[in-house]
């Protein structure tokens, strides 16, 4: 056993346990994953392992035994020692884990040089073995950049050369890919495993996503609230996974892979929006290109795409909140003449530039900018964004925020307002008792959920729902999906989904708008435009979604071995 | 759960609530009228008159009391107007932003290029000088500063997601800055307002020590001190208790406000960040 964790408990300094009776073994060349929503402690048990505690909280008890010292009864000295030689930590974001003042080199021969166990010339030659065996570009002068002038795929592979520079035993890999996109997880994640293979360290890895960790992971943890719930080898947590709770987390993961299930509902009905030929430029760069298509009543449109794509630009220019360059976004008059069902149209036919169609339609032209648009036209197209942390007020009470709207657009003041902000608050699924609450003091799922009922508090006809999903813990993230499908069944909504989650995408949306570096690149019915790729990036994209069993990316890679340079026999046992 | 004000708060609270009360109750508790002359030219402390006589033979407590009502009531005035006044100003530069924000703040530029005292002397030479003047001119000056750290606070307040929702929304100006901006702005104005009080205090006292603060025979901490200068000469420590005033004052508002400040920052409940 390389490191032995046995009831380990960890307390913040008032008392509250973030983590109770913890055992885990780890043996040499072995990864662990260890999976739990927010707040599971995942992460306190691998900086545990380095016997470090977050500011204001300590480790209460237990023993964390490497290679039979137990590193708890060692002095601050020899803690710190252990530190980073015998057990690294690799970060979520390497873009915080970097000091942008010093290269990377500098930064990576650091460790090995501070501690003594090589000279600096001895350092320089194992960081560049590392940037080579990583694919670093150019690895024999990789190191000389600085953080900023790296991509955040590459800058995260240098971390983890950082982090084997001393070949510790143990690395602590702290959901070392959710910050990047899928294409650029899939490689993230080879690279991982090449070089665990390659110095044969054993590993933690900490993740909320089990497809991901499937990839990586031999055996799997799975924790809640602290506690372990379930431990057992990768294969048997997918398969047979023993408690409820392990069920629920692969039983959402499924959810999240399977094929579109929404999208039978193909008919269209009277076309909402039309964003016809809009441009967004930043400078020189156009950020969006020409987009072209329709959103119809109570439908949801999915637009996908990496970051950088322009998707959210897109939904700003929608609003008014971003300038447009050129183009146009018609909204239809609030009652428009019923269009009889089946006559459905490409949106570029139907939306010719200066054919007059939109008025056929019975559109307006919305203004380009915010102040030009009326009050009415403002409340018909509502927001959602993707952190509520920072979309809600913190000094404002739930039922100020969701009973504002309610005020400026219907004017509803005293009892009729209480009572609607209890409906709105119902509407969502959060109790009533929770409106004289602080942001603070809510969830991140209840803040979403607050987020939506201000939404809703407009009546609107569409809302625009801006990564909503992606900074929630899965199964949070689900009941959101869910709630969101209820109210648009129940209220003929429709919804604007911007999202870089695939498995998102294919539960919610009727059609999608895939973007690449601000063009569309596909547009139709989800399931035509996810069901027959035709656009070699979607093909990409659409492979690189992890699938929930183990040995997917093994065969993938296998499948690409020659676009990917990691060579096979590293990959495969 | 209420937590205890640390002592340094106490202190300041009391330092404060003493002077203040003793300034607002002077007509009725001082020993003599403002400008009763009951002795010699600097006699020492004694019974008749605990802190001694000033320069003319006046009672140095009575004086002290008389001169905190001009000095801090002016203070507060003036405070009052340049904290209101500045934020304004810096609400509105940083929510309209463009090239209103650019045109205020090159204005406030031209102000802030001018040491603050100059500025004020030219004025009150011009004017004369009258308490309207001097609070209106120290008002006008002090908001600058003000403004500065009002427009900062407000712009990162002002690119957050709750206040693009009420642009989104169309609310107006005033809601935006009101109700948006203002409650998430308030620690950092609260120790401003607390630090532009001490400010004015010593603006108004080094105006008065040139003689163009308050007029004689009212009483201000800062002609006291110059009118009693000369005493430093003779060992006596007669200047020195306006001075002492001053720094007292000084200090207890701001232990007070730190304290302020804490509670202010003190995280409502939030849930420990995993």
């Amino acid at each position: 056993m390389v490191l032995r964790i046995e009831g380990l408990r960890v307390e913040t300094q008032s008392g509250t346990v973030l983590v109770d009776g913890v055992d885990l073994e780890l043996a040499r060349g072995e990864v662990l994953g260890l999976i739990g929503e927010s707040g599971a402690g995942k992460s306190t048990i691998g900086l545990a392992a380095l016997t470090f505690a977050r500011p204001g909280c300590r480790i209460a008890d237990g023993r964390i035994v490497l290679q039979g010292t137990d590193l708890r009864s060692l002095d601050a000295r020899g803690r710190s020692r252990a530190r980073g030689v015998r057990v690294a930590y690799v970060a979520q974001s390497a873009a915080a884990a970097f000091n942008p003042a010093m290269t990377l080199l500098d930064q990576v021969t650091e460790g090995p040089v501070h501690h003594g166990l090589m000279s600096r010339a001895a350092a320089r030659q194992r960081a560049v073995e590392a940037f080579r065996a990583l694919d670093l570009p150019d690895p024999e002068h990789f190191g000389a950049r600085y953080p900023h002038q790296v991509s955040g795929g590459q800058l995260q592979r240098a971390m983890a050369a950082m982090a084997i520079s001393c070949s510790p035993d143990v690395l602590v890999l702290d959901e070392p890919t959710t910050a990047l996109d899928v294409t650029t997880q899939i490689e993230m994640l080879a690279h991982l495993k090449k070089l665990i293979a390659l110095y044969g360290t054993a590993a933690l890895y900490i993740s909320h996503d089990l497809a991901v960790v499937a990839q990586i992971a031999d055996r799997i943890m799975v924790l809640r609230y602290g506690k372990m719930v379930e431990v057992g080898t990768a294969t048997q947590i997918l398969t047979a996974p023993r408690t409820d709770y392990a069920r629920a987390l692969v039983a959402e993961r499924v959810a999240a892979s399977r094929s579109v299930s929404t999208s039978d509902d193909t008919g269209r009905g009277t076309t909402l929006l039309a964003i016809d030929n809009l441009t967004v430029r930043f400078g020189e760069r156009d950020v969006v290109k020409a987009a072209t298509f329709t959103i119809s009543k109570g439908e949801t449109v999915a637009v996908v795409g990496e970051s950088g794509s322009g998707k959210t630009t897109l939904a700003l220019a929608i609003c008014g909140q971003v300038a447009r360059h050129s183009g146009n976004v018609y909204l239809a008059d609030t009652a428009p003449a019923p269009r009889p069902s089946g006559n459905v149209q490409p949106a570029s036919a139907a939306l010719a530039p200066g054919n007059g169609d939109s008025l056929r339609l019975g559109g307006t032209l919305l203004a380009g900018r915010l102040s030009r648009r009326s009050r009415e036209q403002l409340r018909r197209i509502q927001l959602v964004f993707q952190l509520p942390d920072v979309a809600l007020n913190p000094r404002h009470t739930v039922e100020a925020i969701i009973g504002r709207p309610a005020t400026f657009y219907f004017g509803l003041r005293g009892a009729a307002l209480r009572a609607r902000v209890t409906e709105l608050l119902a509407a969502v699924g959060l109790d009533a008792s929770l409106a004289s609450r602080l942001p603070g003091q809510l969830s991140g799922g209840q803040k979403q959920r607050v987020c939506i009922a201000r939404a809703l508090a407009a009546k609107p006809d569409l809302i625009i729902c801006d990564e909503v999903t992606s900074a929630l813990d899965p199964l949070v993230a689900e009941e959101i999906l869910k709630l969101l499908r209820r109210l648009q069944e129940e209220l003929g909504l429709a919804y604007l989904f911007i999202t870089h989650d695939l498995g998102s995408v294919r539960r919610i949306s009727h059609r999608a708008v895939v973007m690449l570096q601000g063009e569309i690149v596909a547009e139709g019915p989800a399931a035509e435009v996810f069901g027959q790729p035709s656009h070699p990036y979607l093909i990409k994209l659409l492979a690189s979604v992890p699938e929930l069993r183990v040995g997917w990316l093994d065969e993938i890679l296998r499948g690409r071995a020659g676009t990917l340079a990691v060579p096979n026999e590293l990959i495969t046992p | 759960m209420r937590v205890r004000p640390p002592a340094s708060a106490l202190i300041g609270a009391a330092i404060v609530i003493v002077m203040v009360a003793a300034i607002i109750l002077a007509p009725w508790i001082a020993p003599y009228a403002e400008s009763q002359f009951i002795g010699g030219v600097w006699d020492p402390p004694g019974a008749t008159s605990w802190l001694g006589t000033d320069n003319l033979g006046r009672d140095m407590l009575t004086r002290l009391m008389y001169g905190g009502r001009n000095t801090v009531g002016i203070a507060a005035v003036t405070t009052a107007i340049a904290v209101v006044l500045g934020t304004a100003l810096g609400f509105v530069a940083a929510a309209v932003g463009g090239w209103v924000d650019n045109a205020m703040s090159r204005c406030i530029d031209i102000l802030l290029s001018i040491p603050v005292l100059i500025s004020a002397l030219m004025v009150l030479s011009v004017l004369g000088s009258s308490v309207p003047v001097l609070i209106g001119t120290i008002g006008i000056l002090e908001a600058t500063r003000v403004y500065l750290v009002a427009r900062a606070v407000a712009r990162t307040i002002a690119v957050q997601e709750f206040v693009a929702v009420a642009r989104l929304r169309g609310e107006g100006l005033a809601w935006i800055i009101g109700r948006e901006i203002l409650p998430n702005a308030l620690p950092p104005l609260i120790a401003e307002a607390g630090l532009r009080f001490c400010f004015v205090v010593l603006f108004i006292a080094s105006l008065g020590f040139l003689g163009l603060g308050i007029q004689p025979p009212a009483a201000d901490w800062g002609s006291m001190v110059r009118e009693n200068a000369q005493a430093i000469n003779f060992a006596l420590l007669a200047p020195l208790y306006p001075a002492a005033a001053i720094a007292a004052l000084t200090i207890g508002v701001n232990l007070v406000v730190d304290w302020l400040l804490s509670m202010y920052a003190r995280p409502s409940g939030h849930a420990l960040e995993l």
